[in-house]
Formats: C-alpha cells, sequence, structure tokens
C-alpha cells in the first residue's frame, strides 16, 4: 500500500472509477451541445442564453464542469507524479493544479448562478 | 559479424560507452546470443553478465539487445539483425556491463507476498484443488522473474519504489485466484493505491518482451476488475 496525500481520490479504485464516469459525462455534454449547435442552426446569444437558462442545463453545466476539474486534478496529479521527481517543482506545480481546478470551479458556479 | 556492447565499470569509468566487437561466425549457424557472447569474453574477459542455465529457464541473462528485452540464451543469432547492440536492462543501476541491480524489482516482488497465506485448519495431508481450481494458475506460475517485462514498461521506469510492475502483479494475481489462499481480501486491500496496480497504463510493453509468452496486462486487468468488484 502506498500512501497518497494530494491525490483526489481516497484510493487507487476511487481515482480510476472518478476518471471514467467523469470522461462519460464530457463526452455527453460535448455530443449534447455539438447537437444544439447543428440542430439551432443560428445560434443568436439569445437562444444561448434560452439555452443555459433551463435548470437542465445548469445541472448538466455543473456536472460537466465538475467532471473537467476532477479529471484534470487526476491526470495532471498522475503525470506530476510520473514525470517530476524533484519533490519541490511537483509540490509547486500540484499546488496550482489544485489552485487552479478548485478556482475554475467556483468561477463556473457564479457564472451558471447569474444567468 | 558486428556486435556493439554497453561497458561500463563504474570503479575505474567515468561514464558507460559501447565496445565494438567482431566475431566470425560460421554461415547457417543456430547458435544463440549468448554463446556469441561468451566468445566475445574469450576475446575480452573483463566483459560481464550474468547467466546460468543457458536454456531460458533461469532467468540470469536478461538485456536489452537491438532495443528489445529478451534471454541472450534463447534468442537465435540468425533472428537479430547487425550490428547487434546489446545493453543492459534498462531503468535498474548498472552493478557492471550488462549486470543491473535488481533489488528494486524484486523488493515489489517481496511486496506482493509471493506465498500462499492459509488460516484455516490444516488438512490431515495436503490442500487439494480441483483440475479446474488447477488450470486458474496457467499462464502465471511460470513466470521466471527474468525483469525483461518490469524494466520495459515507462510505469515501472518512472515508479519503481510504487508501481508493483508487470512481473509482481502477474505473481500478485496468481496468488489471487489461488483457490487455497485465504488473504484474498488482504492481498487487494494492500494493492488498492494510486501506483502499485494503477500505474499501469496498458501499453503492453510487458507482453511484447515477455520470454515465456506471459500476459501481465491481461493479470493487471483481472486484478482490476477483483478491485472493482470488492469496492463497488
Ligand atoms: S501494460 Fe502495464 S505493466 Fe505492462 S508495460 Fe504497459 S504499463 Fe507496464
Ligand atoms: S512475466 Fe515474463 S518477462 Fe516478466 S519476469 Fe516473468 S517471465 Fe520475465
Ligand atoms: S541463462 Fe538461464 S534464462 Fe538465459
Amino acid at each position: 500500500m502506498v500512501a497518497t496525500v494530494t491525490s483526489l481520490g481516497r484510493s487507487g479504485l476511487h481515482d480510476w472509477i472518478i476518471q471514467r464516469l467523469s470522461a462519460v459525462i464530457m463526452l455527453a455534454y460535448t455530443l449534447y451541445l455539438t447537437y444544439f449547435v447543428i440542430s439551432t442552426g443560428d445560434v443568436t446569444a439569445a437562444a444561448w442564453q434560452a439555452l443555459f437558462a433551463t435548470t437542465f442545463m445548469k445541472v448538466f453545466s455543473l456536472l460537466a464542469l465538475g467532471s473537467i476539474v476532477m479529471h484534470a486534478w487526476i491526470g495532471l496529479w498522475i503525470v506530476s507524479t510520473d514525470y517530476m521527481p524533484k519533490l519541490a517543482i511537483r509540490m509547486i506545480f500540484q499546488a496550482f493544479v489544485i489552485i487552479m481546478c478548485l478556482a475554475l470551479m467556483i468561477w463556473g458556479i457564479q457564472i451558471l448562478w447569474s444567468i | 559479424m558486428k556486435f556493439s556492447i554497453y561497458r561500463y565499470n563504474p570503479e575505474t569509468d567515468k561514464k558507460p560507452y559501447m565496445q565494438e566487437f567482431d566475431l566470425e561466425v560460421p554461415e547457417g549457424s543456430d547458435m544463440m546470443l549468448l554463446d556469441a557472447m561468451l566468445l566475445l569474453k574469450d576475446q575480452d574477459a573483463t566483459l560481464s553478465f550474468r547467466r546460468s542455465c543457458r536454456e531460458g529457464v533461469c532467468g540470469s541473462d536478461g538485456m536489452s539487445i537491438n532495443g528489445k528485452n529478451g534471454l541472450a540464451c534463447i534468442t537465435p543469432l540468425s533472428s537479430l539483425k547487425a550490428p547487434i547492440v546489446v545493453r543492459p536492462l534498462p531503468g535498474l543501476p548498472v552493478v557492471r556491463d550488462l549486470v543491473v541491480d535488481m533489488t528494486q524489482f524484486y523488493k515489489q516482488y517481496e511486496k506482493i507476498k509471493p506465498y500462499l497465506i492459509t488460516n484455516d485448519e490444516p488438512p490431515a495431508k495436503e490442500r487439494l484443488q480441483s483440475p479446474e481450481e488447477r488450470a486458474k494458475l496457467d499462464g502465471l506460475y511460470e513466470c521466471i522473474l527474468c525483469a525483461c517485462c518490469s524494466t520495459s514498461c515507462p510505469s515501472f521506469w518512472w515508479n519503481p519504489d510504487k508501481f508493483v510492475g508487470p512481473s509482481g502483479l502477474l505473481q500478485a494475481y496468481r496468488f489471487l485466484i489461488d483457490s487455497r489462499d485465504t488473504e484474498t481480501d488482504e492481498r487487494l486491500a494492500d494493492l488498492d493505491d494510486a501506483y502499485s496496480v494503477f500505474r499501469c497504463r496498458g501499453i503492453m510493453n510487458c507482453v511484447d518482451v515477455c520470454p515465456k509468452g506471459l500476459n501481465p496486462t491481461q493479470a493487471i486487468g483481472h486484478i482490476r476488475s477483483m478491485l472493482l468488484k470488492r469496492g463497488v
């Protein structure tokens, strides 16, 4: 058993499942947005606004945002533990990623809230 | 036939270098690379490498042959393109020439507890297995611990102290599915961290090089399913 502190999940399995689930959600979100853009034809600001005004889209967007953030955290954490053997560099990088992920999440909620 | 062989003696050399050799190989010879290297050792007695059984059983002479890990004793010269470039197994510290320090590899092997653990009453005679239960160990027990797979695995290069590696995981699975072993759950608990199993990215370098034709990637997949069943 290897102990880890800065990883997102509690175990390797936990991270692994989050990684796959979040990928599925991001794919669904991308497909849905693509479908919207194609089926709408002329995407005006009003149409865009109306799309995001629904509760469904707000929840879906939040889910997708959460997925992006978790996916990035896990993925970049793995990259850093593979390719950054120097402790100081790894720590700074991980701190940067974690702060960016949290900031993006808060920012996203703020934007969705204001629609 | 031309050879280019990695040489390094940490006591006298500042850094490793490649030494060129030339060997007269009769046309149509079925000589193995190990035989050729023993002849090269006659030319230069300081050339160091490990070997023992010379028939693919002991796992001593794993090395990088023309860029691919394998056992010199079962690699026919006729299958190789000259010049034959021989280097030590990648990723492990070099003790001398083609001799590497296998400590990290063995430590991972030790970690997975490569022995049967049974907590139930010992039977009067022996612990029996049905032919079906025994068949589950095929493709696993044959591993000779040559380290060709683990030292070809990038995940093992980056984290040899944390990622168990293909060889160790193949053995871990060998004991996980042994019907006589009673520690399955504890074994799985020991593997469920971010490194031990989950660093495997499924590149299958291990499968590509295994001289015994084993499939560590598949075993790792089975372990992952067992972890999934246990955790979900
Ligand atoms: S399949 Fe997994 S264990 Fe095998 S070489 Fe690739 S990463 Fe390593
Ligand atoms: S799995 Fe194959 S390559 Fe790996 S140590 Fe065992 S015999 Fe060698
Ligand atoms: S010398 Fe024993 S495996 Fe090659």
